[in-house]
This record gives structure tokens, sequence and C-alpha cells, in this order.
């Protein structure tokens, strides 16, 4: 007998986040991420929190704007098409340097796209998103029991960065079942006071919630903060998971859940005699550069292998730097690579590396 | 000596960024003189929003969020949710709310969210340079309707306080004009009420000043007035339009 | 050792439950598990599935493309799923409402009348359970007692009035397969 609990990843994550202590949850309807809202409407009740459902993505972010400059924890989710309508909330929020989390389960683009699972979203996530200099921290779970671990973490590094935050994950993450276990309870009460929230200003001077700096060169030094942070976060924030790569004579990029369809394809080359491994970035921003690139100086080749037409591998390659070729593999609009696609994909690679 | 006149506590000592002649000035004034005399001060945050008055955090000695174009009522929602003892009011000018916002503040009437609004209507985009609003009125020149405002391309003036009092949300709504000195003091009390409104947790508060933009219409302080009151006043009726005890006295 | 099972019907014959059932069964004998569903508009009309995995190692792709067993509760579903079972793979078919053959020699066809035999104990809502138990009777993934505990867990409060009658659909779908 075990503790665990059989959820799905939506379910898991809206757990974790209560688990958090965040108490407000503001969002808008959107397959395949619905069981995430429907779970914060039955449970913050329960906790005395709120759970709003918007107008609109639009209204969603900046309530969560609004809540996030009053000093709480505070998370919206939503899918691709919801996510793009948030990028200007997000912006600001990032712009004002406000803690949140954004939950992305992503479905197949562009446009209204579909609703099987994608990561087409990889790009927008990482580079920033709506308009201007910044970034958000990135991570992508692989199974239902790291996106509880990874929403904890979420909510630590929004407060301690004072940065938005987004779980990137897709249709397949959300919606599948997997046994959890969830960490300690953090209650609200027990979390640090923000001195810079905007609670009333009795014996102080105004605390000003703002991201306008009409004078380009006060501007230029809000930019300058910003990115100082994006290099500490470089620094001290990097998650990844190498699996077999001490050995390896090739190696596969993938994250989220595509990283675990490869590594059944990693399995089978394996046993067929090809000594191949697996990283796989956990934090897309900031990205594994590093480990990317001295398994680059091992390996004969790196093949990346995305749900989408090749986002990620422009960062693979990037961090590569032209020490091994880069290949891509991938299929989109919410088609998912089999194991044996990639596996075929890996022994004609290496087929050719050989002639 | 005996003080008759002085700056409310609830405004900076500084001066503003607006236009000679602007009615912003004196409803800044009449808000902060409100959050005094109520002894709210220490615990209101306003949301400023995109337009004229995006530096009204400037200018009010109390916490403040700017939000991106429209969104004030949705940041305002945001913080009175975490915040439910606290005086959470938006300032917003007529494109901002009008316009880019109009989701934003119909469904925080909706829900009888329990903020104030402050409208600014003055029948155009004023930080922008002078562009139709969805408020400006019919045969009023802007820079994007220079022939005159035209209601078969552009259709007519969006009366809002009328569009929101079908709302059961809406606890509190009046329209006040700016023109003379017997109109201010009927402003300053219809902010007064919707601030009691959010006090007492009625749900939705919102006081639509019509104001001027001597600048963007191309008048001095005075013919701005006028115009305001000859020209508005007879399409966007004054009065109160719901109140909590129920009845108009428009 | 690795299970891998599509189970699919139509929606409302219960086949999500069925996975989840099976899925919770294995976890409860501490075993490694996954369910992922089909999800969408199909749910409503063609055929919902889902894949179960239940396994002693970390389980890699929870999307499964070979299945050891494959139980089609209905026709499309049989159409859909029989040509990817593995060579001599087990194929549970319902056969209260399949009468076609499955087209395949190289694995071993189970014929459940699953709706009847749930209609024997009392509601045919509970042919999904005969299935299951067709499934643990010829597939040894996880004990009759884990199945049961994991039915406790996957209903409602207030369903539990209908566990004994799950429990006897259970038994019928695994005497079925004995036989």
């Amino acid at each position: 007998m075990t503790d665990k609990i059989l959820m799905k990843g939506n379910e898991a994550i809206a757990e974790a986040a209560i688990k958090a202590g965040c108490r407000f949850f503001f969002g808008y309807p959107i397959t395949p991420q619905n069981e995430l809202p429907a779970y914060m409407a039955r449970r913050l009740p329960m906790e005395d929190g709120v759970f709003l459902q918007a107008e609109s993505e639009v209204a969603a972010i900046n309530m969560v704007y609004g809540a996030a400059g009053a000093g709480a924890r505070v998370m919206t989710s939503s899918s691709s098409p919801g996510i793009s309508l948030k990028q200007e909330g997000i912006s600001y929020m990032a712009g004002s340097e406000l803690p949140g989390v954004i939950v992305n389960i992503i479905r197949g683009g562009p446009g209204l796209g579909g609703i099987q699972p994608a990561q087409s979203d990889y790009l927008q996530a990482t580079k920033g998103g709506g308009h201007g200099d910044y970034r958000l921290l990135v991570l992508a779970p692989q199974s239902v029991q790291e996106a509880v671990d990874l929403t904890t973490e979420a909510f630590e590094l929004a407060d301690k960065y004072r940065n938005p935050v987004m779980i990137l994950g897709d249709g397949m993450i959300g919606q599948m079942m997997e046994p959890v276990e969830f960490g300690e309870e953090i209650s609200p009460e027990d979390l640090p006071k923000k001195e810079w929230a905007t609670v009333g200003n009795k014996d102080r001077k105004p605390n000003i919630i703002n991201s306008l700096s009409l004078q380009a060169e006060k501007l230029e030094e809000l930019n300058i903060r910003l990115q100082k942070k994006y290099e500490k976060m470089k620094e001290e924030e990097v998650r990844v998971e190498t699996y077999k790569t001490e050995d390896a004579d090739y190696a596969i990029v993938a994250f989220g859940s595509m990283a675990r369809i490869a590594l059944s394809a990693i399995e089978r080359a394996r046993e067929e005699g090809v000594k191949i491994g697996l990283i796989r970035p956990i934090s897309l921003f900031p990205y594994p550069d590093q480990v990317v690139g001295k398994v680059a100086e091992q390996v004969k080749f790196m093949l990346t292998v995305e749900m989408s037409c090749g986002q990620m591998v422009e960062d693979v390659r990037l961090a590569a730097n032209g020490r091994c070729p880069v290949y891509f593999y991938g299929r989109s609009g919410g088609v998912v690579p089999t194991s044996q696609e990639i596996y075929e994909k890996i022994m004609e690679l290496v087929r050719g590396e050989k002639e | 000596m005996k003080v008759v006149a002085k700056r409310p506590e609830s405004l900076m000592d500084k001066p503003t960024h607006y236009c000679p002649g602007c009615t912003h000035g004196i409803t800044h004034r009449l808000v902060a003189e409100v959050m005094d005399e109520m002894g709210i001060r220490e615990k209101t945050v306003g949301v400023a929003p995109v337009g004229c008055a995006v530096l009204a955090y400037e200018y009010f000695d109390c916490d403040f969020q700017q939000a991106a174009h429209g969104r004030a009522p949705a940041v305002a929602t945001g913080i009175k949710r975490v915040l439910p003892d606290n005086f959470v009011f938006t300032y917003q000018g007529d494109g901002d709310l009008a316009s880019i916002g109009t989701a934003e503040i119909v469904h925080a009437a909706m829900r009888g969210e329990n903020i104030t609004t402050i409208f600014i209507n003055n029948a155009i985009y004023g930080m922008t340079g002078g562009q139709m609003a969805p408020t400006t009125m019919i045969g009023q020149k802007t820079t994007t309707s220079p022939y005159g405002r035209d209601s078969k391309s552009a259709g007519n003036p969006i009366r809002v306080v009328e569009m929101l009092s079908t709302l059961e949300g809406s606890a509190y709504l009046a329209r006040v004009g700016l023109f003379n000195n017997k109109e201010i003091k009927k402003a300053k009390k219809a902010i007064r009420k919707a601030f009691e409104t959010q006090k007492e947790g009625k749900g939705f508060s919102l006081v639509e000043l019509l104001s001027t933009c001597p600048t963007n219409w191309g008048m001095n302080p005075n013919e701005a007035l006028d115009w305001v009151k000859s020209n508005m006043v007879p399409y966007y009726p004054l009065g109160e339009y719901r109140t909590p005890e129920g009845g108009d006295n428009k | 050792m690795m299970k891998e099972v599509i189970i699919a019907g139509f929606g409302g014959q219960g086949v999500m439950l069925m996975g989840q059932i099976l899925a919770g069964a294995g976890m409860i004998e501490g075993k490694e598990v996954s369910w992922l569903p089909s999800y969408g508009p199909e749910m409503r009309g063609g055929t919902a599935n889902c894949h179960v995995i239940v396994s002693e190692e970390r389980i890699g792709s929870p999307f499964v493309t070979n299945p050891d067993v494959v139980v089609a509760m209905n026709l499309p579903s049989m159409d859909k799923f029989a040509p990817q079972l593995k060579e001599g793979g087990i194929l549970i078919i319902n056969s209260s409402l399949i009468k076609e053959e499955p087209d395949r020699q190289d694995i071993r066809v189970i014929k459940i009348p699953a709706n009847e035999l749930a209609g024997e104990v009392g509601s045919d809502r509970a042919a999904n359970m005969v299935a299951l138990g067709a499934v643990i009777e010829k597939v040894k993934i996880v004990e009759v007692d884990s199945i049961l505990s994991s039915l406790k867990k996957n209903l409602p409060e207030r369903h539990h009035k209908l566990i004994p009658l799950n429990e006897e659909a259970l038994k019928k779908g695994m005497e079925a397969a004995r036989e």
C-alpha cells in the first residue's frame, strides 16, 4: 500500500498550487486544461480562497496582476490560444516585477488549432511571448508527479525573483493520470510579508506597481535590472536531467512528455547496441546550455525531438555551437511522435553516420 | 489666521502634468477630499489607466497599481478579492473604459464587484493626441474623424451609465458634469456616495464625469466648459441612475 | 514486467473508469502506472479510449502504440485497435455488441458477452466490470483484491451501494474468461 493518489495532471497541478499557499485563481475555459479551473472552483472555497471565472483570458491575467500586486500567491491556467491572449498581461507582470504562476497546457496551433497535445508554444514561452525584453522562468514537467513538484517550486521561484513563472505542459500531461504524492502544505499566513505590495500605505510612502517609465534612461535602468535577474536565474535555476549520457555516442534532447516517449526509443536502441542517451531540459528558461554543450563535445550527433515543427532545436544548436550536428524530428498539430518513429529516426541517423 | 482652503492630505504636494483648463485636476481633488473626509487614505488602493491619467499614481498619496489599457476593472478585481477590507478604485478615461476596456467594465459591474470607478468622459482620446472616442459627439472633429463623427460609419456615442444600469450588480451609478461650481459640488457628493456604497459592501459603483479637453477640442477653458454644458449634457443626461436604495433621481 | 493495455468503446460504456480502476489497482500494489485518455469531441458518439500501463519499471511513453491487451467494447474499437496488438497479444471483445471476427490470426481472442453477463447480475451498465474481470483473469496484471480496493476509491461515496453488484460483475467476467 502507498499514500499515493491517482490524479490527472490538471487536477494535481491545482492541488499542488493550493498546497503551496495559492488561494486565488482567475481563469477562463479552454480545452485541454478545463479540469484545472474546475478543481480550483471546487477546492478553493474550502480553503477560504477565491476562484473567479473571468470574462476572458485577458481579464483573467489582469486579475492575476492585481492580486499579485496586492501580495497574494496567485495562479491562472490556459491553453495555447488563451495564453496568446494573456501575453499583454504577462509582459506587464514582468515589467512591474510581479510574481505569479501561469500554466500553459499546450494544444496544437496556429490559430484555433486543435485540442491534442503539442509543444509548439516553446518559443513563445521561453523568448518572452509578449512585447519588450523580458523572460519568464519556464518549467516543463514530464510526469504528473513532476508537475506537482514543479508547481510547488514555481511559487517559490516567482516570489524569489518577483517574476512570473510558467508551467509548460501539454495535453498529455494535463489529461494523464499517474500516482502522486504531495509535499508539506504551506499556509499563506506563514509566507514572508511582501513589503512592496499595495495593501494601503499606513505610515509609509505609497507603494506603486507600475511598468511605465517615460524617460528612456529610467526605462533602460529597469531593463538592466531585469537582465541581471535573468542572469542570476541562469546561474542558479537551471534544471536538467541526463540519462545514460556518460558513455553515449549519440544523444536525444527532448522535454516534457516528449522526453518520456523518447526514453522508450532510447531503451530499444540500446538493446540494439546503440549507445544513446537523453538530455531532458526541465527548466526551458533558463536553458541548460552548459549540459547540452558538454554532451555535444562527446557525441557524434544530437537529435532533438519535439511535438512541433522544430522550436527548441534552435536552442540546442546554439548550445552545441557547432560541436556536433544537431538533427530534428517532430510531429505537429497534435500528432504525437511514437517511440517507434523516434527509434527508426535514431537508427536511420546512426546508419548514415557509419556510412 | 484661519485656514479656509488647503490641499487634501490624500494628494501629493506636486504640480500635475495636466493641460491648463483640463478638469482632471478638479476630479483628482474631489476624490482626494472624499478620501480625507472618510478617513480611508491609508486603506485605499487606486488603479491608474492608460490615458492622460496614467500618472495618477504620482498625485495621490495612496498605494497604486498601473493597469494595461482598459484592464483597470480586472486589476481592481484582483486587488479587491485579496483585500476585501480595503477601498479599491479605478480612474479611467473614455477610451480606456468605453472602448478597449468595455468587457472589463461590464463584467466588473455584472459581478457587483465591490469597487468604485471614476470615469472621465471628455469625448476624446487625450493622451494620444485627440482621436475619436466611443463617446465622441456626432459631428465632433478629431484627428481620426476629421470631417466630424459620422454615425453611419462610426455609430452613435455610448452612454456608459445607462448601459451599466441594466446590470443588477451595479449598486451606484451617477453622471455629473464639471462645468460650474454647483455641478462640481454635486460631483463630489456622487463620488462620496460611490465610496460609501463600497464601504457598505453594496457592490459596484461608478461616477461618470463629463469633463473637458480644451487642448484637443481646440478651445479655451471657458469655451470648453460651455461646450460640456451645451453639447454633452443634452446627450448624456445628468443624475443618479442606480442607487443602493433603489430608484433614480435623474 | 510491463503490460500495456488499450480499453475502448462508446462514450458512456465506462471505458475510462475501467482504465482508472485498473491503473489504481496497479498503484495499490506499488507498481508504476499511467492512464492516458483520448479526449475531445470524439468522446460523444464515436470511440472513447484510454491507454493504461502497469509496470515494474519506470514508464517511458504513456502513449501505447503496440498493446499487449486490447479491450474492445464495440465494433469501431475492435476495428481501430485490433491491428495495433502485439503478436500473441490478447483481444477481449464484447460479443454482446460485436458479432464480427477480428482480421488477425496471430492473436488470442477472448469473446465475452459483457452486456448479457452484466444484465444477469442486475445492470448491463456493469459490462465494463465484466470485461475488466476477463482482463485480469487472462493477463496477470493485478490481483482481484487490488481491483476491488481500487473500485472503492474510484467510485464516489454515493455509488458505494453499487460495489457488490460490480464485484459480482467482475467475477462473472473472470469465470467467463476461464471457460
